[in-house]
Order: structure tokens, then C-alpha cells, then sequence
């Protein structure tokens, strides 16, 4: 058990350091700004969601699970070896695909918004499958070719909400029917928009893990992840690999998509804005250092300090600090490995130094 | 005829800033490093870039923008002292004799070498602040000024990715990534805390250059390229022409070019590959600072925290271009070319009849990125080595 739990802080450690002087650098640019406001402000920051109390706490529940599933769908791509930075323009389609069913289509009962969400996922795949694809038979860069579809996808968005589901006078979707909607949890969190989006998403993490680490197919995403060749020198089929990667990561952000506006008075905006969850997906994957579970915890950390984003409102301050600390989050989650081996030698040097300074003093 | 006139300065104009900042991914792709941060590079540049401009066309002017002077006559002073440092270099190879300065210049990373090149740069730098700060600058300098100044921001800040990619063994994509967000991000925050307000940059100079003497009188040609031009346009091709000699030409070409085919090769054979590389991201990341600049003054009169996709764009361009500068004009050219009839289809007399959707056209240069990578990159040359982290003790 101690062994386990020794294994779980290392493991955690290199994400730990990351968050800690990402909240730094974010710190000494507020400082650098307004000197009096930095430090409450950061406090703010941190509290996140409990700053609200209950309503708080179940808003950011509301707002982490797109951000956990577009994390998971990075994350899932990586155990392949792949960079899915599309998961923005996926999550946009699912959206639309869910909205468009939500406000358009006339199903009965429960199952209306079962379908609306579950076809959203079905968008995101198609629209995660086209990279994979290219990748797989084409040799197109991955990365490129999603953030194209990043693009494709912003512009498809307004069409698509111009030609069918404009809200009269508004730039956004009309909002979706009442029998569409997730069904709430505001029971729990009084005055919030908590639905079961956020229990869906721990139940498609779990699903995950247990795809990853406990079925054949998940070890042959894994060992393409590790060596192309490898895996295709022990006979597994390697196109196969990437093509259902990538269509599987686009389904999980279709998902996050759909979750996130199946929502009660939520409308979708035609302004071509390329979704930030997306991007957000990138920096849980990163912390969740690839893993499902990681990205679970993750995202609801980012969530929170998203929210605390919002109540900055008050201080001089805005929410763009929130990405300033997220990116150099990232950025040392990238040199994490370089850093910790350096802390090692220098620590090591500093022993040595210490031990030789000691036995000196003893020699004279 | 005058809207084919047209389209083509609008083309010109969006091949130019593809074209710079390609090349500035081909010196960091040749080398071996993946530079997907282009596009906050060139946000980053033209934020603070812009800002100098807006400065620039305010006379008498404010300390600030004496400072943003400053920084650039000293960086063009530094640019100065090293080939002086060189000329000198080389002019003391040839002499026979044992003298005393000749192993003062020669001794290889000496500190008196830097001390030299510090020293003209803070001369040249000097004289050349007053001579600027002294008098209103005319509408072309400010240009030439706001791009210096986005050149050096972009440089410096591809130094962030290169340190973390070339010297702590980073995933290049992942650091590259954290360059892209912080980018707009930084933008956003310090205009809006700063002015309390909104996040845009206004300027009121227009760039474009009626007519050029002489040249603008050819015909057709004339009206082509010489008339109702981008000035950004003359320094693209600068650019072009720089970049391709050194790339195809110098010492420093053929290093970069071995140092991305096969750097274990070239470090065996005496090459410091880690500086070779950082120097090229920086050099990338000035280059593709000057492409922010050049896209908002080419399609707007403000900034506005972004750039289109155009550095995504750029990396397309480099792929289809097969890193080869010439290759990468015609790439250019064609996503120029893409971008152009997605931005003035309504001037189209055909394209507008069909009364498709605006977003439709808008699609087009993302769309046709896909189809023409589907076809290019099965046969491309991409560096051997790009995208790997290099490791001296693997060799």
C-alpha cells in the first residue's frame, strides 16, 4: 500500500511542479500589473468555484465535464502516439449535430435527448476520423490537418446555424426543447446548472481506463503509441491503429460538445469563435500526464480556476490570466522530465558538496 | 480588368505574409526543429509591433516608443558588429605574421569578441537612435520600424520555445503548444488591464505604395507589381532572396541543412548542433514576428488579437513548398491565391451568382490545405530528422 502510494506521488510530481509555477508566473504578472490586487486575486483564483458555495461548486461540476471529455480525447489520442489538436472543431460539430436534433426533431420522452447526445458523438467522430484517415494512408501530418478542420469546422458552424437553426434578430442557435435537455441535478446543488453530464463523463473516463489498460485493443493503441514500427514488425495492424485513435479521441469531444449545450438556456453562438475547451483539452491531458483518470482530476482543477476566472470580475484583472497560467502549465509539463533530472544532479552535487565540506572539517 | 488588377495586389499581399513566415519555418524545419508555434509567434509580433507603429506615427515621441527605437537601432547594431567582427576575422586570417590583436579576434568564443560586437552595436546604436528620434518618420520607415520591432519580439520569444525544445529535451509540439496560447492570451491581458478597455490596437497609416517611379510606367508588369503595392511585399521578396542564398550558398546553410538530415553526422564533424538549432528557431521566429505585422497592416487597420490561422497556413505552405525557398513562392502564390477568392468572392461576377453561403468560400484555403497535403505529403522530403529531440550521448 505504501509502495503504491510512494508511486502515485512520483508519478504526480512533475504535474504538482507544473501547477505550482504556472500559479507563480501568473502571480509575478499581476504583480508586475497592479501590485495590491495580485495576491487576493490569486486567492480567487485558486478557490475557483467555492467562491459561489454550493451553486459555485455545482457550475464548475457543469463546466468540467466537456473540458475532462476534450482532455480524455487528447489524452486518448496520445496513448497512439497521435497529437489531436482538433478536439475543438470535433466538440463544435458534435454541438451543432446535438442542437440541430435537440430544437429540430420531434422524439418522445427520455429518449430525445439519449439520441441528440449520442449522435453529436457520432459527428465528432466522422470529423476525428478524416485526419485519422489522412494520417493513416495519406502520411498528412496530424496536427496540421486538425487544426484545419479546427477551421473547416468554425466557418461549417455558421452556415449550418444560419440555414436552420437561427434564432431570430441574434447571432446564435435557437435554445434546445425542453425534452432534450440533460436531465438536471440542480437538486444537489441548489441554483446551479449541474446536469448528469458530469456522471456520464466519470463513467466514459472509467470505460476508458478500463479500454486502455485491460483490453487487446487498447494494447495495441499503446504499442503503436510507443514504436510505429514495432507494433507493425509484431503484425498488428498499425493504419487500423491510428484510423480508430483518432475516431474514437473525436467521438469523446463530439460528446463533450453535445454535453455542453444540451443544456437548459444555453444557445449556441454562430460567431465562429473555434471552441477553447478544445484547447483547454490539451493542457488536462498534459497535467493528467495522459492518462484517463489523470484527466478526470485534471480538468475538474482547470475548471476551477476557470471559474475563479469569472470572479475576477471584481479585481482590474481578466479571465486571460487564466490562459497565461494554463500555458505555462503546459510549457513545464513539456520540459518536466529535463527539470526533474536537473533538480537530481544539482541535488546530488549539493550532497556531494555538503559530505566533502563536512569531511574537510573534520580534517582540520 | 481593374478587378483582376485588384485580386492580384489582394493575392500579393496574402502570398507575402504566407511567404515570410514559411520561411522562417523552413530555417527551424531544415535544422530539425517542428515549429508549430509560428502562429503565436506571429501574434506576439504583431501585438507588440503594431503597438510600436501606433507609437511611431505620434510625434513628438513618448519614452516608450524610444525605447522600442532604441531596441531596434541597437539590434540593427548588433546585426552590424558581427559581420564586422567577420570582416575583420577574415582580413586577419590572410596575414601571415604572429601579431598581438590577431589572437584577440581569433581566439574562438572569446569574451573580447563580444565586448567588440556590444561595442559597435552601442555606437551604431546610438547615432542612429538620434538621427531617427530627431525627425517625424515618413509613412515607410514607421512600416520598416514596426516590423524590426515585431522581428525582435519574435525572436525572442521563439528563444522560449527553442530553449525548452533544443536544450531540455521537451516534446516540440507540446512546448510549441504552450507558446501558442500564451501568446493571445498576454495580448488580451495587457491591453485590457492596461487601458482598461478594449483589446484592439488602432493605427491610421496606409501602407500601400500608389506607384513606384519609373518602374510603375511598364505596362502590365507596372500595373502588376508596381503599382497599389503592399511595401511588405518589397521586403518579402528581400526575405525570399536572403533566405534562399543563405539556405543554398553559405557555411551557415549547408551546417542548418546537416544539422536536420543527420545530426549525429554533423556534430561528429565539429558542429555545435544545439546552437546551430537555436539560432535558426530564433531566426524562424523573427521571420514569422515580421509575417504578424505584415498580415495586420495588409487586411486591417487594427489589431485584433489574431491572425487568422495564417501561421497554421504557413506550415502548410513549408510542407506543400517541399522546404525548398523557391518551391514555397509558388506555395505560396496558390494559397495566396485560395485566400484571396475567399475574402473578395463578391467581386467575382460568377462566384457571386451562385449565391452560395460567404462561409462556403471562407472554407476554401482550409479545404484546399487538405486535399493539397493529401497529395504532397506522401512524397515529401521532410528533414530527416525533424521533430527529434537530439541527444549527444545517443550517438
Amino acid at each position: 500500500m505504501k509502495n503504491m502510494l510512494n508511486k502515485f506521488i512520483i508519478a504526480i510530481k512533475p504535474s504538482l511542479i507544473a501547477v505550482a509555477f504556472g500559479l507563480f508566473v501568473g502571480l509575478i504578472i499581476m504583480l508586475a500589473f497592479n501590485p495590491m490586487e495580485a495576491f487576493p486575486a490569486l486567492i480567487t483564483l485558486l478557490l475557483g468555484g467555492f467562491n459561489g458555495g454550493l451553486q459555485g461548486i455545482g457550475n464548475t461540476l457543469y463546466m468540467a465535464a466537456p473540458i475532462i471529455l476534450s482532455g480524455l480525447a487528447v489524452a486518448f489520442a496520445f496513448k497512439t502516439g497521435l497529437f489531436n489538436i482538433g478536439a475543438s472543431g470535433q466538440m463544435m460539430v458534435g454541438a451543432y449535430v446535438a442542437v440541430h436534433i435537440g430544437v429540430l426533431w420531434n422524439v418522445t420522452g427520455l429518449l430525445h435527448w439519449i439520441v441528440a447526445l449520442l449522435l453529436g458523438g457520432l459527428a465528432g467522430l466522422i470529423w476525428g476520423l478524416i485526419p485519422g484517415l489522412l494520417k493513416a494512408f495519406r502520411n498528412v501530418n496530424e496536427v496540421i490537418a486538425s487544426i484545419m478542420m479546427n477551421y473547416i469546422a468554425s466557418f461549417l458552424l455558421i452556415m449550418l446555424i444560419n440555414q436552420n437553426v437561427i434564432q431570430e434578430l441574434r447571432a446564435e442557435a435557437r435554445i434546445v426543447q425542453r425534452s432534450a435537455v440533460l436531465p438536471s441535478l440542480s437538486f444537489l446543488f441548489p441554483g446551479s446548472t449541474i446536469n448528469i453530464g458530469i456522471v456520464l463523463t466519470i463513467i466514459i473516463v472509467i470505460l476508458v481506463h478500463i479500454l486502455i489498460h485491460k483490453t487487446t485493443l487498447g494494447f495495441q493503441l499503446r504499442a503503436s503509441g510507443f514504436s510505429m514500427d514495432g507494433s507493425k514488425y509484431a503484425g498488428m495492424n498499425t493504419k487500423r491503429n491510428i484510423v480508430v485513435a483518432m475516431a474514437l479521441s473525436g467521438l469523446f469531444a463530439g460528446l463533450g460538445g453535445a454535453i455542453m449545450f444540451l443544456t437548459f438556456g444555453k444557445a449556441l453562438p454562430a460567431d465562429g469563435v473555434i471552441f477553447a475547451e478544445g484547447f483547454d483539452g490539451i493542457s488536462v491531458a498534459l497535467l493528467g500526464l495522459g492518462e484517463p483518470i489523470g484527466a478526470l482530476f485534471a480538468g475538474l482543477f482547470l475548471s476551477n480556476i476557470r471559474m475563479g476566472g469569472y470572479y475576477l470580475q471584481s479585481f482590474v484583472f481578466v479571465p486571460q490570466i487564466v490562459d497565461m497560467i494554463v500555458a505555462i502549465i503546459i510549457y513545464m509539463t513539456a520540459i518536466s522530465i529535463t527539470v526533474q533530472a536537473l533538480f537530481k544532479r544539482y541535488g546530488e552535487q549539493i550532497k556531494a558538496w555538503k559530505i566533502n565540506r563536512k569531511k574537510k572539517g573534520d580534517e582540520a | 480588368m481593374d478587378v483582376i488588377y485588384n485580386l492580384i495586389q489582394i493575392t500579393l499581399g496574402s502570398m507575402t505574409i504566407l511567404l515570410v513566415v514559411a520561411l522562417g519555418g523552413l530555417l527551424s524545419e531544415r535544422s530539425g526543429v517542428t515549429n508549430i508555434a509560428l502562429e503565436g509567434i506571429m501574434i506576439f509580433g504583431a501585438f507588440l509591433g503594431i503597438w510600436a507603429i501606433q507609437g511611431f506615427e505620434v510625434y513628438p515621441y513618448s519614452p516608450m516608443t524610444k525605447f522600442a527605437i532604441l531596441i531596434v537601432t541597437f539590434s540593427i547594431g548588433l546585426i552590424v558588429g558581427y559581420f564586422i567582427l567577420q570582416l575583420i576575422r577574415k582580413f586577419l586570417l590572410k596575414k601571415e605574421e604572429p601579431m598581438k590583436i590577431k589572437d584577440l579576434f581569433l581566439k574562438e568564443s572569446s569574451k573580447f569578441n563580444l565586448l567588440f560586437i556590444l561595442g559597435v552595436a552601442l555606437i551604431i546604436g546610438l547615432i542612429l537612435f538620434f538621427i531617427l528620434s530627431a525627425n517625424p518618420m515618413s509613412v515607410s520607415l514607421v512600416l520598416l520600424m514596426g516590423l524590426a520591432v515585431a522581428g525582435v519580439t519574435g525572436g525572442l520569444y521563439a528563444m522560449v520555445h527553442g530553449y525548452a525544445a533544443i536544450h531540455l529535451k521537451s516534446n516540440q509540439i507540446i512546448s510549441a503548444t504552450a507558446l501558442n496560447l500564451f501568446a493571445p492570451a498576454l495580448a488580451i491581458f495587457t491591453r485590457r488591464v492596461i487601458t482598461q478597455g478594449g483589446q484592439q490596437i488602432k493605427f491610421d497609416s496606409n501602407f500601400i505604395i500608389q506607384k513606384v517611379p519609373l518602374l510603375g510606367d511598364i505596362p502590365v508588369i507596372g500595373d502588376l507589381f508596381f503599382k497599389r503595392v503592399y511595401l511588405s511585399f518589397y521586403v518579402g521578396l528581400v526575405i525570399l532572396l536572403i533566405v534562399a542564398f543563405v539556405v543554398k550558398k553559405t557555411k551557415f546553410g549547408l551546417r542548418l541543412r546537416a544539422c536536420g538530415e543527420n545530426p549525429h553526422a554533423a556534430d561528429s564533424l565539429g558542429i555545435n548542433i544545439y546552437k546551430l538549432r537555436f539560432k535558426a528557431v530564433a531566426l524562424s521566429g523573427v521571420l514569422a514576428g515580421m509575417g504578424g505585422v505584415m498580415f495586420v497592416t495588409t487586411f486591417s487597420n487594427e489589431f485584433n488579437v489574431t491572425v487568422a490561422g495564417f501561421g497554421f497556413l504557413a506550415i502548410a505552405v513549408l510542407i506543400f513548398g517541399n522546404w525548398r525557398p523557391s518551391r514555397i513562392l509558388l506555395a505560396a502564390l496558390f494559397f495566396g491565391f485560395m485566400r484571396t477568392i475567399a475574402s473578395s468572392y463578391s467581386s467575382i461576377g460568377f462566384l457571386r451568382d451562385l449565391a452560395l453561403p460567404g462561409q462556403i468560400y471562407d472554407m476554401i484555403p482550409y479545404v484546399a490545405t487538405l486535399v493539397v497535403l493529401m497529395f504532397a505529403s506522401k512524397n515529401s522530403r521532410a528533414p530527416k530528422a525533424l521533430g527529434q529531440v537530439y541527444d549527444q550521448g545517443k550517438r
